[in-house]
């Protein structure tokens, strides 16, 4: 019924996120043919643990058709939080505790704000990110905390000749997958995404639906914030920033529609996250100028909302209301 | 099985519904028949429990009957078959049908994928679907579609279904597959409710008959009672009593606006109609059979696949809304508050929307705000918009006759040579219509085509100088004031369904 050059479209629009992988490291690959080694292939993996965690636990919210802006401020208040006990004599373990808590616990109270008061995602979380940014700077006093040694340890350690992080990372995107494809939570988030209303209709209760997917995007950004911190050794007043930006991006990247309902781990955001830091690592190789990296990256991520959003477009000129009988009925 | 007792339910102090009572008999099929409007909906979305009555009490064999939610209905046996489709396209079929209650492994509590497939499998061979369980549910046409749907009610071992509107999105043989599916169900002691405007189906397949007119039940009692005609006497009902404003123009012969078939794929098919100045021309329908979207077309909103539209002789490009309200077209849209309004800006600067660039001056753009401001007290005089409200105020506090006023007043300030009205009365008080009604008669009088959409279908009787049928995308009769005859309107407007 299509046209052959529709069809072609539309899987080019559906695989956007394999084709950008693609034609960037290709590109890269030409440019400088130092990043095509298997060890520059590991030091992007590394690099993008801290994004992949974030960038899962911000799926689970863009499904629900929301947005959580939060994550970055959850990184840093954890962090600033790990730092003043760290300093008070405790172990990396009660850190990463810390952190987790601290995460699910304003994830909570984003998905509580979101539900219970019914305010726009983006206002609550947009809140709760200046909120945490200003409640961290006065924990650190605006000073950078240097951490002991063992939590640089934490970051640089290897099972089976794998980095921790990477290892956290890959774990928390199986089961997250695994939660969103074959749980009934997991099916019932696509519902509430897809359409609220509907799905309220059908008994499913949307509200817990939505706390859940915002507390575990709390918890997930804490547990980035804490890979991340175990890479840095230090809790500085920029840490954490700018992670919703790139959370967001790589699960758009990966093909997760911002208007809810749409998306998977598994290539998604794996590869939406990963993309991201290919490109600033491409851009470190081939030596250019630092000050051109947001304008690239942004350039990149734009194009990918723009792919998101035209095909939302098709998919809605298809959903299109019949009203005419068909002419001739199709024996 | 299920018996209403002086059930009530109004919106916005609009009376929607009752007070109602009547009963239905287990394991049979009660038809609901009524206008648009007349308060079918409203009564299975009590049902349903989507909303709660105001008053009154619902019975379910025998048991009060008074869910909270949506899923409690479920639970208790009430599944509804919804006029739009309630299914979730991302999903499969099986997943769309196990929703609320997955088949789970113990521990961890992943979906057993088999059981699930096979559960699915069984239910979609009650409905008789040959299809696999894990396609999703976007790539199926309407009609697999209404069925994934019933199935879907079957799975919660329903008591009583409720079909509202359950053949619109299909076409003949799927509608017949459906039918075939509602008498396995009878014979299986289910009771149904069926709402439609195909009056032929609704003898062929109900029981009883219930007739709805404003809200309230007109008629009732075994479906052979009830002839075609009988059907459509009683859901029109009333007489001509409400008091329309006397006409003092009438149309002139020079055309202001010509269509020549114009078609949409899937939505319209070759309409052609002429609009004379000073001329009502009624626009008649169903619910769906495309009259909201025509007015779309013909004010570019959306573009046609073929044909023309003329205005004063001279063609309008497809598309160009800007260009059609510069050549004097207006738009009453049928939603006021979503598409009509800028709900918190104030009346005025709603009523000075579409004619403020004649207001900016050429060098500067500023806006002259003095004669603007005149010209907005002229209108508002003219419109008689209630003196309470206040300039300033935001349209959102206003009244839904106030707020229809504004509308037509904005585009009244433009002078329109073509005013295309969709239900420009819906959710007004008797009063507010009036006024309306006026002003529409009063644009006609003054040279401008008006091109009326309304549901009510005295309103085109007392209006209109000439009334298009539309069913199912294509226009079916056209009827002089001296053929005004309601019976012949809502026949033609089932045209392509009497016959199914």
């Amino acid at each position: 019924m299509n046209p052959p050059g529709s069809r072609l479209v539309r899987l080019a629009l559906n695989q956007a996120s394999v084709l950008l992988f693609a034609l960037v490291f290709a590109g890269f690959g030409v440019l400088a043919p130092r990043f095509l080694t298997l060890v520059n292939f590991s030091h992007i993996l590394l690099q993008s643990a801290p994004t992949l965690i974030v960038a899962v636990g911000l799926t689970f919210v863009l499904l629900t058709g929301g947005v959580d802006l939060s994550v970055g401020a959850i990184m840093f208040v954890g962090a600033a939080l790990t730092g003043r006990v760290v300093l008070g004599g405790a172990g990396p373990l009660a850190g990463l505790a810390l952190m987790l808590l601290a995460g699910a616990m304003v994830g909570l109270g984003n998905g509580i704000l979101v539900t219970r008061c019914r305010l726009l995602p983006f206002v609550v979380t947009l809140a709760v990110l200046s909120i945490g940014r200003g409640f961290g700077l006065w924990l650190t006093e605006t000073r950078a905390i240097n951490l002991p040694p063992e939590f640089l340890q934490f970051g640089a350690a290897r099972v089976a000749g794998v980095p921790v992080p990477v290892l956290l990372a890959l774990g928390v995107l199986t089961l997250a997958a695994l939660i969103l494809a074959q749980t009934a939570f997991g099916r019932q988030l696509y519902a509430v995404g897809h359409n609220a209303e509907a799905a309220r209709r059908a008994g499913i209760n949307s509200r817990r639906i939505l706390l859940v997917a915002y507390t575990l995007c709390g918890l997930c950004a804490g547990l980035g914030g804490f890979v991340s911190l175990s890479q840095l050794g230090a809790v500085s007043p920029k840490f954490g920033e700018n992670y919703e930006f790139k959370g967001i991006a790589a699960a758009v990247l990966g093909g997760t529609s911002l208007y809810g309902g749409r998306g998977r781990i598994f290539p998604g955001a794996f590869l939406g996250a990963t993309l991201i830091q290919a490109v600033e690592n491409g851009l470190v190789i081939l030596n250019t100028d630092p000050y051109l990296y947001p304008l690239i990256t942004s350039a990149i991520i734009f194009l990918a909302v723009l792919v998101d959003t035209t095909r939302a477009r098709l998919l809605a000129s298809r959903n299109r209301r019949v009203i005419l009988i068909p002419t001739a009925q199709p024996e | 099985m299920i018996e209403f007792q002086g059930v009530a339910k109004s919106y916005d102090g609009i009376r929607a519904l009752g007070p109602i009572s009547f009963a239905l008999r287990p394991g049979t099929i009660l038809g609901l028949i009524g206008e648009n409007g007349a308060g079918k909906s409203t009564l299975m979305n009590l049902l349903a429990a989507t909303v709660q009555p105001d008053a009154g009490q619902m019975l379910l064999g025998g048991q009060r009957y008074a869910p909270r939610e949506p899923g409690a209905a479920l639970n208790q046996g009430v599944a509804l078959i919804h006029q739009e489709l309630n299914l979730f396209p991302n999903l499969s079929i099986a997943e769309n049908l196990f929703l609320t209650r997955f088949p789970r492994h113990w521990c961890p509590p992943f979906i057993q994928r088999h059981a699930l497939q096979a559960e699915a499998r069984e239910l979609l061979a009650e409905v008789g679907l040959d299809l696999d369980p894990g396609t999703l549910v976007e790539q199926l046409s309407p009609g697999e579609s209404q069925l994934v749907e019933i199935a879907r009610a079957l799975g919660a071992a329903p008591r009583l279904i409720l079909f509202d509107e359950a053949t619109t999105s299909l076409g003949t043989r799927e509608a017949e597959r459906l039918f075939q599916l509602v008498e396995k169900l009878r014979q299986q002691g289910i009771s149904m409710i069926y709402v439609s405007h195909t009056l032929a189906d609704v003898r062929r397949l109900c029981d009883d008959l219930v007739v709805l007119r404003d809200g309230l039940v007109v008629g009732q009692g075994p479906v052979a009672e009830f002839s075609l005609p009988r059907m459509i006497s009683l859901m029109v009902g009333r007489q001509l009593d409400q008091l329309y404003p006397t006409r003092t123009g009438e149309p002139q012969t020079d055309l202001v606006l010509e269509v020549r078939g114009i078609s949409q794929p899937g939505v319209m098919r070759n309409i052609s109609f002429q609009l004379r100045r000073g001329e009502i021309l009624g626009l008649a329908g169903l619910l769906g059979a495309g009259r909201s979207e025509l007015a779309r077309v013909l004010f570019g909103l959306e573009r046609p696949s073929s044909g023309e539209i003329r205005l004063d002789g001279i063609p309008l490009p497809p598309g160009q809304v800007r260009q059609r309200i510069q050549r004097g077209m207006a738009f009453l849209t049928e939603d006021r508050r979503t598409d009509g309004l800028c709900l918190n800006a104030s009346l005025t600067d709603n009523l000075g929307l579409v004619v403020l660039p004649q207001y900016a001056s050429g060098n500067t753009g500023r806006i002259d705000r003095t004669s603007l401001q005149g010209a907005i007290t002229t209108v508002r005089e003219a419109v008689r918009l209630s003196a309470k409200a206040a300039d300033r105020q935001p349209a959102r506090t206003l009244s839904g006759g106030n707020q229809q006023k504004v509308v037509l007043g904005k585009w009244l300030l433009a002078r329109p040579r073509v005013l295309i009205l969709d239900e420009p009365t819906r959710g007004i008080d008797v009063g507010a219509k009036f006024e309306i009604y006026r002003l529409i008669q009063a644009v006609a009088d003054q040279g401008a085509g008006v091109l009326l959409i309304s549901s009510e279908m005295e309103e085109l009787l007392g209006l209109c100088d000439r009334i298009l049928v539309l069913s199912r995308g294509e226009i079916t009769d056209t009827l002089a004031r001296d053929e005004f005859d309601q019976s012949r309107i809502l026949r033609s407007a089932l045209a392509h369904t009497l016959t199914a």
